[in-house]
């Protein structure tokens, strides 16, 4: 992949953000009519959402393969806005105005006639040093009023991402907040007979696209984590035979033991700021939590006790630390502060918690939840109040965050059948109502998922 | 090799005698003392001096016909009276056989999270460890491993299999004499 800068540029005083190291993609305010307020806006706060009508229109393209590119940005952008469950593509069927011109005001007409309360359009041009400039419109239908208009300038292979931005941008100005299309999501993808499970690491984009693997299969691996970079990968491997944390930059590909552990070391994830790693560490049985400074290599443990204490996610802040153990007779959600002080019991309902994930947001943890016989993913404050199941079944397991906290990914486990079949792992996406549940398609069956931050 | 349940009895008779042995093995003369049979002990020192050099995959066969595994109840990793028997068992073979060294392979059923089955599974391979260590082998001769939920003896998911699938297993790595 090569590394380029990133930056941003608004037309209205060209002020320029400090470059980052990701894709080159070049972004410019396009002004038509005046970017009034305007009253066209989903509140997800709020439990029930109706989808709001939207019509996105083919980009226009001069050319063949622009063309194809702005019907394939177009149809991008429509499917990420109609999985977030607040947005309803009208279907481009039923369009009277089949593709609106970037030069003059659509016909609003046209499409409130059809019930399209927005509407998204745009244009694709090669330019002459061999970039692509993909521009978009967003308009209020009824109140006539242009909500959005940028474009960016990308290498043509960036397609998809910035469709992905123009979705974040789209759902960012309707909705108040992030957005979560341009991320990537590393997962483990399982095949074979059970009882030797082909697990393998592999990443995709949040809709399945760009899928690749990043192991052979040969060494069981488990339960990978983004950096907060994107950069690096850690998890759990057996190579070797033992199993033990390691790092691998996704590029590159190579992979390096962290820590020199007498004991086994598992469930890894990295600090807030990427400079630490958070692991389990077992030794004669008994697992505790440890940092290691990812510069000097220097170990600190946190929990002492003879309990199973694993599961570690840190608040957004680093400040805290959520993690599992069964010290107090079952497996429960305990809190401290990133040093070990002050740990405390946050989970007191019936059944087992684990695998608490501190939301980006820091308002709410999500959890997996054991009782009678069923799994549960759920949500709580970090005090422990406001248990809220959102999904259950025979075996749903490790939610993990969009980077807007409003989206939670996890996997769902069928249960084996008598005659051998089923027993089959796939991801789901859900939101914090419960009610937007979606497959994530992976082409394996698939586990361990991790949502990456937004793309720096 | 229609002299296991001998070979049995002969390593469980070593225990007995064992505790100060293991620089005998492959020797007759600490199994024939305080054996109480005579007929047997003789049949015992036979069996010795032909398995003095076992390979991994001859250990391995006996380990199996010992029971190389024990069972642990829904998130226990206590032993069993039954578990201890068997776990006696493989002591008296490891006590027989000093070159044999060997894996525990802790491991855990279906219905819990992942992480923590790693951790239970880790548990219960110690338990196992710790009371062959009791009965007299040497810890640097046993390796611990968990494998969580990933490895499961029986597909299934229904109690049967589950209580199948919690279990610590104990697997010939290796055997200087073999090798």
């Amino acid at each position: 992949m090569i590394v380029g800068t990133l930056c941003l540029i608004q037309t209205s005083g060209l002020k320029r953000w400090k470059p980052l190291a990701a894709v080159a993609i070049w972004l410019v305010v396009v002004g038509l009519a005046t970017p009034a307020a305007s009253d066209l806006r989903i509140d997800i706060t709020r439990g029930v959402v109706q989808p709001l009508p939207i019509a996105v229109a083919d980009f226009e393209g001069s050319g063949e393969e622009a063309s194809r590119l702005g019907r394939d940005i177009a149809s991008v952008v429509a499917a990420d806005l109609e999985r977030s469950g607040l947005f309803q593509p009208v279907d481009p069927k039923a369009f009277i105005q089949a593709r609106p011109s970037m030069e003059t005001l659509p016909r609003f007409g046209d499409w409130r006639v059809i019930d399209a309360q927005a509407l998204l359009h745009g244009r694709v041009l090669f330019l002459e040093d061999g970039r692509l400039r993909v521009e978009f419109r967003l308009w209020d239908v009824f109140a006539e009023q242009q909500m959005a208009g940028l474009a960016y300038f990308t290498a043509p292979n960036n397609w998809r991402r910035i469709a992905h931005i123009i979705s974040d941008a789209i759902y960012k100005r309707i909705t108040g907040e992030d957005g979560y299309f341009d991320t990537r999501v590393v997962y483990i993808a399982e095949s074979g007979p059970h009882d030797r499970r082909v697990k393998r690491l592999a990443i995709m984009d949040q809709d399945g696209e760009n899928h690749r693997f990043l192991t052979d299969g040969r060494t069981l691996v488990l339960t990978p984590r983004f950096s907060p970079t994107l950069q690096e990968i850690t998890y759990l491997s057996y190579t070797g035979g033992a199993p033990r944390v390691y790092i691998r930059n996704i590029d590159i590909g190579r992979q390096e033991v962290i820590g020199d552990f007498p004991g086994m070391t598992f469930a890894p994830r990295f600090s807030p700021d990427g400079e630490k790693l958070i692991i389990s560490m077992a030794k004669d049985g008994n697992s505790e939590l440890y940092t290691i400074d990812l510069r000097t290599r220097a170990k600190k443990r946190l929990t002492f006790s003879s309990a199973i204490d694993t599961s570690p996610s840190y608040s957004p802040d680093s400040r805290q630390i959520v993690f599992n153990s069964d010290r107090g007779g079952s497996q429960q959600l305990y809190v401290m502060d990133a040093d070990g002080s002050k740990v405390r019991r946050i989970s007191h309902g019936k059944g087992r918690y684990a695998t608490p994930v501190w939301s980006p947001r820091g308002d709410l943890l999500a959890f997996t939840k054991i009782q009678g016989g069923k799994f549960y993913i759920g949500v709580m404050r970090p005090d422990g109040s406001g248990e809220r199941l959102l999904t259950e079944g025979y075996h749903v397991e490790a939610p993990t965050w969009a980077p807007n906290g409003r989206v939670l990914m996890f996997f769902r486990q069928e249960p084996i059948r008598k005659d051998g079949g089923g027993g089959g792992s796939r991801l789901f996406s859900i939101d914090l109502t419960g009610r937007n549940e979606r497959e994530i398609p992976t082409p394996l069956d698939a586990s361990d998922p991790a949502w990456s931050p937004l793309h720096p | 090799m229609r002299f296991k349940p001998v070979a049995l009895f002969a390593a469980l008779a070593l225990v007995a005698a064992c505790e100060s042995t293991s620089e005998e093995t492959g020797t007759a003369s600490g199994a024939g003392t305080g054996a109480g049979d005579v007929e047997t002990a003789v049949v015992v020192t036979e069996i010795e001096v032909e398995e003095v050099s076992l390979s991994p995959v001859e250990a391995e066969e006996e380990m199996v016909g010992i029971g190389d595994r024990v069972f642990f109840g829904f998130d226990q990793y206590t032993l069993s009276g039954e578990g201890r028997v068997t776990l006696e068992g493989q002591a008296a073979l490891l006590n027989k056989y000093l070159a044999i060294t060997v894996v525990i392979e802790g491991h855990a059923d279906e219905r819990g999270t992942r992480e923590y089955n790693l951790a239970l599974g880790e548990r219960r391979a110690n338990a196992a460890k710790n009371y062959l260590v009791v009965l007299g082998v040497d810890p640097g001769r046993i390796r611990t491993v968990t494998y969580g939920e990933e490895r499961p003896a029986v597909v299934g998911s229904n109690d049967g299999a589950w209580a199948q699938n919690r279990r610590a297993a104990t697997i010939v790595a290796g055997s200087s004499a073999g090798s």
